[in-house]
């Protein structure tokens, strides 16, 4: 079977991978080239848990094929940290403790930072609805919520 | 599917699958002919937020996937004759991000924006959308009150329609092989015009219309509808054009009686089915009510007071 060449930035790397014409993106990332942050939870586009940024828009990398990202710039959750230092809301998510198994997080922290991008104080209903496509079955979405918000707070501080 | 009861037998049934070409046309041309050459069965990716969950659901294993989103205009929100055309590929988002489109068709945009999530968003388009043809399209209703019109291209080149006749049933189109929509065109508005989209979820995001409405008017100096389109969403096999109810309007300000008017078209032309989001009866109703609330926005929209 033919695989198809792509050619792709991910997190700033220039990455070239081989994929089959039906794989998503998301198994891509993960099975082909090891970032397994981004989960399949649905892989319907209904949870949101493997949300990555493609050219700085939000969308499920579920729902997206691999050889669609050629010539694309994709950021994942690989990417958010900066070396050892995590970004605030990876950091408060922890302090906060907005999270329990941890399988929705790397998805509700790409979806907050592409929000925070592109309103950096948004009210808790803009959060929530922002945030609708991002399921979590374990807290509820208080601590979510409250730990966005108060990385918006410390990132405007900044 | 060639799919095995034997387990023995799986990887065979396996090697037999052909596996799904994609490809990326050159041009419009290109795209057709290639749609046009194939004997199996062919989707077109834009959004891919339908499309590729049937994919991955089985429900539909395409043989060709034909990706046009990179080709001229597609991504492009222009200015046209005092109107705006849309780019088959233009997502929800940046549909809402444009000013001038949100300014003269706000009912398009808000149908357009209730699809789905953020992520879905970004994705999902209007023509992919209407050519799902789910009868609960939300994006659908507002584009027909508007009397959008679809450009498509086809083997012979290109030929407008209105977006009205493109759904014929539920996931069927109008469009015939090798043809595909490359942009909506949204005509031009007069003074004191505007449109409104709501739909009935039991819960506030997320989910599919168990009855929806849109209603687009126009108004004249004194307030008074000289042109009223009403268009009813999930309570026929198609989105349905109601002209009864826009009739029910004209030369009115909204009174009750032009409202009971519109209330009763908009019920008589309900055909609906009864399934786990809701019964005949109450789809036929609340698409009235939302027929009845819609019309009200519409015409506070377009400067009107009741």
């Amino acid at each position: 079977m033919k695989m198809i060449p792509v050619e792709t930035t991910i997190n700033g790397d220039r990455t070239e991978f081989l994929c089959n014409s039906d794989e998503s993106l998301l198994d891509v990332l993960r099975d082909r080239l090891g970032l397994t942050g981004a989960k399949e939870g649905c892989g319907t586009g209904d949870c949101g848990a493997c949300s990555v940024t493609l050219n700085g828009r939000l969308v499920c990398s579920c729902l997206v094929l691999g050889v669609e990202v050629d010539g694309a710039e994709v950021e994942t959750i690989e990417g958010m940290a900066d070396g050892e230092t995590l970004h605030p809301l990876q950091r408060i998510f922890i302090e906060e403790a907005a999270l329990q198994c941890g399988i929705c997080t790397p998805g509700i922290l790409i979806a907050a930072k592409s929000l925070l991008e592109k309103n950096p104080d948004p009210t808790d209903t803009e959060v929530r609805y922002w945030l609708a496509g991002n399921l979590c079955r374990c807290t509820g979405y208080d601590k979510i919520i409250k730990a966005v918000q108060k990385a918006a707070a410390e990132m405007r501080a900044a | 599917m060639h799919e095995s009861g034997c387990a023995a037998f799986a990887p065979f049934a396996e090697s037999w699958k052909t596996q799904m070409r994609y490809v990326k046309p050159e041009s419009y041309e290109a795209a057709s002919a290639v749609l046009v050459a194939e004997q199996g069965i062919a989707r077109i990716l834009t959004g891919g937020t339908d499309v590729l969950v049937m994919l991955k659901a089985e429900v539909v294993e395409p043989d060709l996937m034909v990706d046009i989103k990179h080709l001229p205009g597609m991504r492009d929100i222009v200015s046209e004759d005092g109107g705006y055309r849309i780019g088959a590929a233009v997502s929800s988002a940046q549909l809402g991000e444009h000013a001038g489109v949100k300014a003269m068709w706000p009912g398009v945009v808000e149908g357009a924006e209730l699809i789905g999530s953020t992520q879905v968003q970004n994705r999902a388009t209007m023509v992919g959308n209407l050519c799902t043809a789910s009868p609960a399209a939300d994006s659908v209703p507002a584009l027909v009150t508007a009397n959008a019109i679809a450009r498509v291209h086809g083997p012979d080149g290109a030929r407008d329609v209105p977006v009205v006749d493109i759904p014929i049933g539920p996931g069927k189109t109008s469009l015939l092989k090798g043809e595909f929509i490359t942009s909506t065109y949204l005509p031009a508005r007069p003074d004191n015009a505007a449109d409104a989209y709501l739909r009935f979820i039991p819960r506030t995001e997320m989910d599919i219309a168990v009855s929806s409405a849109a209603v687009s008017l126009e108004l004249d100096a004194s307030g008074s509808v000289t042109a009223a389109f009403v268009a009813l969403g999930a309570v026929a096999p198609t989105v349905r054009l109601v002209p009864d109810a826009g009739a029910a309007l004209i030369g009115t300000k909204l009174d009750a009686a032009a409202i009971a008017g519109l209330v009763a078209a908009a019920e008589a032309a309900c055909s609906p089915i009864t399934d786990k989001r809701g019964t005949i009866e109450f789809r036929t109703k609340t698409a009235g009510v939302l027929a009845k609330r819609a019309a009200h926005i519409a015409y506070s929209r377009a400067g009107g007071k009741t």
